[in-house]
């Protein structure tokens, strides 16, 4: 293995869910087109953010990662290792290097088993046993994620929705991961508590060179927590690149107007920048043909609708920033004052 | 009783609403009050448990009256609300005072049409016929930017997008003029650019009708784009109150400081932490002594005698800006210089 | 809706036929032969075999199944009782008399049980978890609930006997159970079925009770219920309206089930007011090994299950615009 391998490398990821449906004997007449055809890769103790709005397929994407769903096409390998179809015993040694994090720390614990069993779990499915043994590892992963390392006999309905999230993190940390994917874990919780499960995660990252996919729908946080980014619409990437990058030079005009779109704690002298979509997301079951996006572009021309615009390097780009649009944005984010870009009414 | 222009068009003084469950007595609102004038937007912010959606059920005496008791005075145009009738306040609520919850796929009946819920408000409170009812649904569609009114007035909410389901509430919110609207937490479940259209939709039909507003929200960001003036609450009380810019520039509250350090921004810095409040909410069975905020507070030790511990700060309101805390507005120059300085804020 | 109902008759038709084939080979699974039982005390083997032909078992068991299936659609010339016309379901071992008249005389008696009862703890059942769930956590909520705790452990065959004996014998209140047609003399079809319909009422009341209440409290708890208080709905608009209609969905299922249940014959029931509906006939072939009657009476009632099915399925459709019937 060389050293240029990335620790995840997903390559034409699809999930297409099957829609029953036709008379009189029930068939396959049709798919929810989750997730199509995505290229990404993670390196090691990288923070990867996938980003973008309800029913992109983010979350999806977190489940193929992690083998809780079979993809229907396409690669994932892992540490150039092809796992995408492995089995039960192929995946063993490396489903304690890939942990998840979930959004509800209420729906994600067992309510009758205590914190420590539940953190105990991971070590115990997979017969390991730590040097001092589990209940010490229990203590450690407790202090680490901030509780107190006496409360590994109480139950999780003796904690609080933030506490519960860093019970979360701590099951996850159990095995010493090489990778997290962590889908909306701090979306459930108050904006106090949210800061103090970010900056344990961004410890986490730091302190044990963790990977992480970070799914979340918030971009303020996903920027604050990931180095990379990945803007999703309808099941495919749009926009991916460098932090600063993506943020500051928008070239995807849906990234552009999602950013426009955050509202934001500050009170400006100069508006910023507002760009209103018109519009709901098209379904997933007949997606536009094409550019996925075309439907709510206001750039949208007769060679959006017949060819799917590749991801790639645009003009003017960074090495590693790939946008998939025929007409690329140009210009920086600037406040535009008493202008509203508005689309033509979606056909 | 008429009012005049120099009258509040709400008035809540001293509101307290407790309610008496197995475990005992939940203070979830202790002492409130504040003003809203007529056309403006108040803006308020807290987290769960802080008693911002509370307050407004009890407004609209949506409360449970078995296990509810509610003290001070809600004053509504001149007439005080609390200690009214079952039927004083139907005819209010959905004509002259109306409310938007945040999950409107739950909030709208799966078993009615959208066209029948909103005419049903119409029909109600004017004693339209159906047939007027069902135009001015339409009519009510077609402002909220429903594409094809005429043909979706008959569809049911599930056969809405998230989007247009709250388009839909809003329609059905506004049927009868209302003169003031709550919005608790109606872009919350929304995505951002679906949030952003629903805030700019608010925004217009109160240009265009003069509707009172009051957003309630965990979110200072959707704050700072609809709101005029903010409120904070904490625990069942007000912390700081005053108009937008001046709550977002110079926060006077640790929990107004507090709250603006946990959000991360898009173009703050990356690599430093974020700057949470510690600790949890407080349990309102049993809330804590003196300022509700001070186990969380970092400033509590600032203040001499303990006073934090064991005495409540009053909200001293000033032109309709202050704050409940007992720091020194000195002490208080000085911290918020310093959480700038090291970027907290 | 056509495609709905084509498709569950279809699946309907598969299901009785699945039911008859595994009553038919339960029947034979049982080493006691039907022949033997007729031929009587001096039985030669030559006879056992004429009864063997004459009944139609003489076949082996699938040829027989066919014959037995077949009748249903196009009749079926028995040796030894002549034709019989589709649809024909064949004749009983035991008397001779052809299964499906005896059914039809039966089923009214079952009928009239059914329904009387079921309007009885409808309207009770229903009525008093309305009451309940509006006074929830109050006195009456309260006694409404232990009373329907205690009317649901009992039993009809306990109930039965101390109903009969108070109301009827010892106060003569109310008259001895019996079964007139309602076309002969409506006044002694009612009177004659009213001890039965309270005594089989008062067990399912408590359960509607109950299934009511939870239903109701649950739906007055939904955010939709809120939001037509907001609109100034008065309160008993929105518990019609809203709840109630909330509500419906699962108390129509179960009502559906269970009436396709009471049609195949509440046995208990009839055998304690000496009543004779569907469920003494099932109960008496199955004692006597009367096959053809005992498979009449299965099809027969598991179709009411199934129909029953099939019509809740419709009905819910109906309340609940979410459900799409496919």
């Amino acid at each position: 293995m060389s050293d240029t391998t990335p620790l995840l490398d997903v390559s034409g990821l699809t999930k297409h869910f099957p829609i029953k449906g036709g008379f009189p004997i029930r068939r396959t007449v049709g798919a929810v087109q989750a997730v199509d055809g995505l290229d990404f890769q993670v390196a090691e103790g990288e923070s990867l953010g996938l980003v973008g709005e309800s029913g992109c397929g983010k979350s999806t994407t977190g489940r193929l990662i992690t083998r809780l769903m079979e993809p229907t096409a396409g690669t994932i390998s892992y540490r150039g290792q092809d796992i995408t179809h492995a089995g039960r015993k192929a995946l063993a040694p490396i489903r304690s290097e890939i942990q998840m994090i979930f959004q509800d720390p209420y729906a994600s614990l067992n309510p009758r088993h205590t914190v420590g069993k539940i953190i105990a779990g991971p070590m115990e499915i997979n017969g390991i046993e730590p040097p001092g043994g589990r209940e010490k590892r229990v203590r450690e992963l407790l202090e680490i994620v901030g509780l107190n390392p006496e409360h590994f006999n109480r139950f999780p309905h003796e904690f609080s929705g933030g506490q519960r999230q860093r019970i979360g993190v701590a099951r996850a940390l159990a095995l010493n991961p090489k990778l997290i994917v962590a889908d909306e874990p701090v979306s459930a919780l108050d904006v106090s508590i949210q800061a103090q499960v970010v900056n344990l995660l961004q410890k986490v990252q730091r302190e044990l060179g963790i990977a992480f996919v970070f799914i979340a729908h918030d971009l303020a946080i996903v920027r604050h927590f990931s180095q990379r980014v990945a803007v999703m619409y309808l099941g495919k990437i749009v926009e991916i690149g460098d932090r600063d990058d993506l943020y500051n030079n928008p070239r995807h005009p849906y990234t552009r107007a999602l950013l426009s779109a955050v509202p934001e704690a500050t009170v400006d002298d100069t508006p910023r920048e507002r760009i209103r979509l018109v519009g709901d997301v098209p379904s997933p079951i007949d997606p536009p043909s094409g550019c996925r996006f075309r439907t709510r572009c206001w750039k949208a021309t007769e060679k959006c609708a017949t060819e799917a615009p590749p991801l790639a390097q645009a003009e003017g780009n960074k090495a590693g920033h790939l946008t998939a649009c025929h007409y690329p944005e140009t210009q920086e984010i600037i406040p535009v004052t008493g202008l509203s870009k508005t689309p033509q009414e979606a056909v | 009783m008429t009012s005049t222009d120099s009258q509040p068009f709400l008035s809540i003084k001293d509101l307290k609403v407790h309610f008496s469950t197995e475990d005992g007595t939940v203070k979830a609102v202790d002492g409130l009050s504040f003003d809203l004038a007529r056309g403006r937007t108040l803006g308020i912010v807290g987290e769960s448990g802080s008693g911002k959606s509370v307050t407004n059920l009890t407004i609209l005496g949506l409360h449970n009256p078995d296990t509810t008791t509610i003290e001070g005075s809600i004053e509504l145009d001149g007439d005080e609300l609390n200690g009214a009738s079952d039927r004083t306040l139907e005819k209010l609520r959905g004509n002259k005072m109306a409310m938007i919850f945040q999950d409107a796929l739950a909030s709208l009946s799966p078993y009615h049409t959208i066209g029948t819920q909103i005419g049903e408000v119409y029909r109600k409170h004017t004693g339209a016929s159906k047939k007027a009812a069902r135009e001015r649904a339409i009519e009510m569609l077609r402002r909220v930017g429903i594409p094809q009114p005429d043909r979706r007035v008959d569809n049911y909410p599930h056969e809405f997008s998230g989007g247009m389901r709250q388009r839909a509430m809003i329609a059905m919110a506004l049927v009868c003029d209302p003169k003031l609207l709550i919005a608790d937490e109606p872009t919350t479940a929304l995505d951002v650019t679906v949030q952003a259209q629903i805030m700019d939709l608010l925004k217009d039909l109160q240009q265009e009708f003069g509707t009172s507003i009051i957003f309630i929200t965990h979110d200072l960001g959707v704050i700072a784009d609809i709101a005029d003036d903010v409120l904070v609450m904490y625990g069942g009380r007000c912390v700081e109150r005053g108009p937008k810019e001046e709550v977002l520039r110079s926060p006077q509250h640790p929990y107004t400081w507090g709250l603006l350090g946990s959000m991360p921004s898009l173009d703050g810095p990356v690599d430093v932490p974020l700057n949470p409040i510690p600790g949890s909410p407080p349990s309102l069975l049993n809330p804590p002594t003196g300022c509700r905020f001070h186990p969380r507070c970092a400033f509590a030790s600032e203040v001499e005698g303990n006073r934090c511990a064991t005495e409540r700060p009053l909200l001293q309101i000033e032109d309709g800006r202050g704050n409940a805390c007992h720091l020194s507005d000195g002490q208080r120059r000085e911290f918020l210089a310093d959480l700038a300085a090291s970027k907290a804020i | 809706m056509l495609r709905f109902l084509v498709r569950r008759l279809l699946g309907a038709v598969i299901t009785l036929v699945i039911i008859s084939a595994v009553t038919f080979m339960l029947f034979y699974a049982v080493p006691r032969d039907p022949a033997r039982l007729a031929c009587g005390k001096v039985c030669t083997p030559e006879t056992l075999e004429v009864i063997r032909h004459n009944m139609g078992i003489s076949d082996p068991m699938p040829v027989q199944y066919w014959h037995w299936l077949s009748a249903i659609f196009v009749g079926r010339d028995y040796a030894g009782f002549g034709h019989c016309d589709a649809p024909c379901l064949g004749y009983s071992f035991v008397n001779r008399e052809p299964v499906l008249a005896t059914i039809l005389d039966r089923f009214p008696t079952t009928a009239s049980l059914a329904l009387g009862s079921s309007v009885v703890f409808l309207l009770f059942g229903i009525g008093a978890g309305m009451l309940a769930a509006v006074k929830q956590g109050k006195m009456l909520d309260k006694f409404a609930s232990s009373a329907s705790l205690v009317a649901s452990s009992m039993q009809i065959y306990f109930v039965g006997p101390v109903a009969l004996y108070l109301l009827v014998y010892q106060s003569h209140i109310l008259s001895q159970p019996s079964y007139t047609p309602f076309t002969d003399n409506p006044g002694a079809w009612f009177t004659g079925l009213l001890v039965p319909w309270l005594v089989l009422a008062l067990i399912w009341t408590a359960n509607y009770t109950r299934m009511t209440r939870s239903q109701l409290v649950e739906t007055l708890s939904e955010d939709y219920v809120r939001t037509a208080r907001a609109k100034g709905m008065s309160r008993r608009n929105v518990f019609f309206r809203f709840a109630w209609r909330g509500a419906m969905g699962p108390i129509v299922t179960i009502f559906g089930i269970d009436m396709g249940v009471l049609l195949g014959g509440a046995m208990i029931t009839e055998k304690t007011f000496s009543l004779q509906g569907l469920g003494m006939l099932a109960v008496k072939s199955v004692f006597t090994n009367d096959l053809p009657m005992l498979l009449g009476v299965m099809v027969i009632t598991a179709s009411f299950v199934v129909l029953a099915n099939i019509v809740v399925d419709a009905v819910y459709a109906m309340i609940d615009p979410r459900i799409r019937l496919a």
